[in-house]
Order: C-alpha cells, then structure tokens, then sequence
C-alpha cells in the first residue's frame, strides 16, 4: 500500500548542523502516527521541511505516492497536508469565526474576489461553525482571538488546519503548554477525528502518546532511532534510557 | 482593524455600509453650505482623504508598509494633466485613464515590493520612488520637469457643469469621487480579498499553511491601492489644473503615512476624519505662521500618538460605546 506520508533520505541542514539528518519516513493512511524524541531533536524542523515551510537540503518527500519536494508550502496544503504549530499561528486581531473562515475561503478559492460581500457567504459561516463545534468553541465565535485563554487558542489552531479539509494532518506538539488536565480534552478531540484521516503528531507526554498512537516514531539528534508499535517502543532500552536519562537530567 | 470593528465587521458588512460614515458623509455634504469661502480647501481635504484610504488599503488592513506611496498619487496627475493636454480633457476620462496606469504601474512594481520584509519594503518603495520622481523630473518634454504642467482646460463635468472659479464643480467632483471610492474599498475590506489581507496583517506566517497565495494577494493589494492613489492624484490635477513634481515627493508619500496613522490603521471613517483634520490643520497652521506650521504640526501628530493611541479610529470606536453603554 502506498504511504499517505513518506520521507526518502531527507536531510536538513543549517550551516554545518544537521537538524534533520537522512530520515526516511512512512505513515500509512489513516496511522495515528506519534513522533517523539528529546528536546532539540529536530521534529519541528522535520515539520517544516514536511510542509515546506522550510527546503531540505537532500532527500524528497512523497504524499500519497506524488512526490511533493518542490512544491510550495501553499500547494502542498491545497494537495491535503495541513499543519498546526507548537507556538500558536493565529490571526490574533480576528475573531475566532473569522479565522476559520479565512481558511475555509482560502480553501475554496474565494478570497480573489474582492466585489462580494465576504459575511453574506452563508456556507462559509455555517461550516466555520461546525469546525467551531467540533473543538467545543462555539460559545468564543465572536471573540477576538487574543481575547482567548490559551487552551482555547491551541484548539482553535486545530480548527483552523481543519478547515483545509486535509488528507493528512500534522500537530506539532497540539497540547504545548497547556495543564495536563487540558491537554486530555486536546487529545479527545484529536482522538475523534475521522478514522480516514492520516495524523501524524509530536508530543512529550508518553502517557498520551502511548494510548493515541498506533505507530511511534523516534527521532534523536535528527535520525530515526527506532520506529515501531507503542508496545515494541515501550519495551525498547534505548528509548528508555533516553525517557529516563532526560527526566533524571530535569530533575537535577 | 480594532477588536470592535473585527468583530463587529460580520454584522455591519450585512447591513452595507455603517451608520457613522453615514454621519461622514452627511458632514463632508453639510460643508458646502458651512464653508462656502472655503471650497477650493475642502476640494484638497477630499483628495487627501481617497490618498488615505488608498495608502490604508495597504497599511493599515495589509499590515504592508510603503514610503512611496505619492509615487501613484503622482503618477494619477501627471496621466490626467498629460491627457488633458492632447485634448482628451474630459474629466471622467481622465480619472479612469489615471487610475489604469497607476494601477498597472503598482502592478508592474510588485514582484519587487512583495519580496522581503517591512524593512526592505521601506527601503525598495523609496527607492522606486525617487525613481519615479527622478524620471518625472528629467522627462522635461512630457512632464514639464521642475515646471510642472500648467495651463490645460478640463471639459465641464457630465459635459455639464463646467468647473466654476468659485470651485463649486470642484467640491461636488471631488465630494462624489471620496464618496464613491469609500464605498468601493468598504466593499473590498469586507470582501473574502479584505479578510485574506487582514489575513496577512495579522499573521503573514500562517497563510500559506492555509493554503493562501500570499503573493497574489499582495499583488492585488498593490493594484487597487495604486489606482486609487492614482484616482485621488487626478482629481487634484483636474481640479487645480496642475501637475507638478512635488505630487511624487517623498514628503507627500511621509505624509500619508503620518495622516493614516493619525486616523487609525485600519478604520477607514477614522483615517477619513485624520486626514481631513490633518488637511484642515496644515492650512490653519500655515496661515497662523507661514515659517513655523511644520513645528506645529509635528507636536500635534506627537501628542495624537499619546492621547489617542491607535488614532481617531479608536476614540470614535470609544465613543460609539460609552453611547451604547
Ligand atoms: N533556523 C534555525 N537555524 C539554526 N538552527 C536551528 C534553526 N531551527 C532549529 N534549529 C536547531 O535545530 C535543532 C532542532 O530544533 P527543533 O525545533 O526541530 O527541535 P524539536 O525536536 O522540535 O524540539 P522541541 O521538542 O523542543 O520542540 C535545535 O538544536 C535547534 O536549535
Ligand atoms: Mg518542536
């Protein structure tokens, strides 16, 4: 079976630093795919050049068998690889409707016309509120985003890549940041996403990682260290010393 | 654009146009009769207000900043000036001639402009202007160089209304144009496009992962500034029957920036309102004292940042609810 997200020896580099250093990826459609490793590792980075924020300097990458290393990051969306950020990317001045609704008319090619009234497009505004309803945020729709308490935020980050309509969706660390009571609820929402959705996502947290996932991937100093089911992973020595090495080395 | 009128912009869009630039428009129309000496003043408030509101297309709902911007209004002029002088001197004919080569120039322009940051935007857009300026300036046999372009008749008005020495024709011209535009770019601000630019202001980063084409926005930005920039620029021209070089300067491009912050970046009856005061204080000050206007000036704008952050925009937004409350 073709992968919906796969990486072929893809490296990133700045200057002499090898933040991503030949990784080869695959995510089956519909994975609940979990990449974890240290602070530093170059998930984030490996985000980046996923989406094409950011151009690797060797390696391609695939979704759904075509290969997309040289497309844009906005055309890659178009093609159904959406994102969220670890550090919230919202429009902040908006109201929480309106920046799901920039979305979906980004989407749907609506935002070249300049002549229509964009609060009469009642289908936009219908399905903003459904993208709204699904994160538990329909009492905030009006509010201006920066009005919004953080957890509120980082879903409504969540909405906002949903609007795409994606294929496959990455969460770049979804609860950062958040009490951990909170970053449950996150995780429920995630959790409940349709089965046909490919996630591929980061998060610390093992306990979470452990019952979200189906697939983890670990990633140390840019490489794959390992990848395998979350009972393969939980029961592998490196991946232990490396969990256990870093929290005895915050604990000191 | 204020956390009100963000999130207000839903319920005001439906309904068309807002209640206080009815008041707006209804003030610029009462001038006539309240200021009858002083037409040929206001006709210039009307033509710094369409200047403003093109310059805040870009500035105050893009968040993209220019230090060029007269370059269009200069541009929209010298196209009315030139083509009322091979004897095309209609009016209206003018000011859609001037705003298709404004807006084509803003276009043409924009591969460059749209690249890089704030700052390097600062740097290219002044750079294009002198450039601009400095064309205009040594084209002598088309532009009148240092000279200007003087002496060329405007056809009346609808073929009409002749433009009259006491600058009645003027006032209504130009009233009708301000009116006119305001409308237009109150349709393109509430529009899916005023949204997506809204878009970028408040997070330049995140439209592509949306999927947006961030450039083509930008370009479309450009294009309606420039030609509305370019529409306001010939209505002076018509109006004073003169084009000169000072209509590109840096100076008027500096002042627009300063009127549409005054006014407040993204409220559009708030940077009308700056920039007629703006307009109207500047003639005032310049009177008072010929020699030390631009000192004056330049306390007020100090002060304004101090008393009314985010300009007139915001303490006409405060008002408007301390009514409600
Ligand atoms: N633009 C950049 N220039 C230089 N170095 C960078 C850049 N971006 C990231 N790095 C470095 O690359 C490494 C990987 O960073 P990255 O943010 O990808 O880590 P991460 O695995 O996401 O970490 P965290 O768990 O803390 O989010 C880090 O050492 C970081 O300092
Ligand atoms: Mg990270």
């Amino acid at each position: 079976m073709t992968a919906a997200l796969s990486t072929k020896d893809l490296s990133v580099r700045f200057g002499a630093f090898r933040a991503v250093d030949g990784v080869n990826l695959n995510v089956r459609p519909g994975a609940r795919h979990a990449l974890i490793g240290p602070n530093g590792a170059g998930k984030t980075t490996l985000v980046h050049a996923l989406t094409g924020s950011l151009s690797p300097t060797e390696g391609s990458i695939a979704i759904f068998g075509e290969d997309i290393t040289r497309l844009s990051e906005k055309d890659r969306v178009r093609r159904g690889l959406a994102r969220t950020f670890q550090i919230n990317q919202l429009f902040r001045g908006l109201s929480v409707l309106d920046n799901v609704v920039l979305a979906i008319m980004e989407r749907d090619r609506k935002t070249l016309a300049f002549w229509r009234s964009a609060a009469a497009d009642k289908r936009a505004h219908d399905e903003a509120r459904e993208h709204l309803a699904f994160v538990n945020l329909t009492p905030h729709a009006d509010r201006a985003v920066r009005d919004l308490p953080y957890g509120s935020q980082r879903l409504l980050e969540i909405a906002i890549a949903l609007a795409t309509k994606p294929r496959i969706l990455i969460l770049d660390e979804p609860a950062a940041g958040v009490p951990s009571s909170e970053s449950q609820a996150i995780f429920e929402r995630i959790h409940a996403l349709p089965q046909d959705l490919t996630l591929l996502f980061i998060e610390h947290d093992m306990s979470l990682v452990f019952r979200f996932s189906d697939r983890i991937s670990v990633l140390v100093a840019g490489q794959v260290m390992v990848e395998g089911t979350p009972a393969e992973i939980s029961s592998d020595d490196r991946v232990k010393e490396i969990y256990l090495g870093r929290r005895t080395g915050h604990a000191a | 654009m204020s956390t009100s009128s963000a999130t207000q912009g839903g319920f005001y869009s439906r309904i068309g146009i807002q209640g206080v630039t009815l008041v707006l428009f209804a003030g610029s129309i009462a001038s006539y009769f309240l200021f009858p000496e002083h037409l040929a003043l206001l006709t210039q408030l009307f033509v710094l207000m369409v200047f403003a509101l093109s310059y805040d297309l870009l500035q105050g709902h893009g968040g993209i900043v220019s230090l060029g911007h007269a370059a269009f209004f200069g541009l929209g002029a010298y196209a009315a000036a030139i083509l009322a002088r091979t004897g095309y001197n209609d009016p209206l004919l003018g000011l859609v001639f001037a705003a298709i080569v404004s807006a084509l120039v803003a276009l043409v322009l924009t591969p460059i402009i749209v690249r890089g940051n704030d700052f390097t935007r600062l740097l290219v857009t002044l750079g294009v202007a002198s450039l601009v300026y400095e064309a205009a300036n040594r084209m002598r046999w088309l532009t009148g160089g240092a000279d200007g372009l003087p002496d060329f008749e405007i056809a009346p008005l609808l073929g009409l209304y002749r433009f009259d020495f006491e600058g009645r024709t003027a006032f209504i011209y130009s009233f009708a144009v301000f009116a006119l535009t305001y409308m237009f770019l109150w349709r393109v601000v509430t529009s899916p496009f005023g949204l997506a630019l809204r878009g970028i202001r408040e997070n330049a980063r995140r439209m592509p992962a949306i999927g947006s084409p961030v450039r083509r926005h930008l370009a479309v930005a450009y294009t309606l500034s420039g030609g509305v920039a370019g529409i306001a620029g010939a209505v002076l021209a018509q109006t004073s029957r003169f084009a000169s070089l000072d209509m590109l300067g840096f100076d008027r491009s500096a002042e627009i920036m300063m009127v549409a912050t005054l006014g407040g970046s993204g409220h559009m009856v708030g940077v009308s309102v700056g920039a007629a005061a703006f307009g109207w204080l500047k003639d005032v000050l310049s009177t008072v004292s010929p020699k030390y206007w631009q000192l004056g000036l330049g306390i007020v704008l100090m002060l304004s940042v101090f008393v009314a952050r985010g300009g007139i925009g915001s303490l006409l937004d405060r008002l408007r609810f301390r009514r409600s409350a």
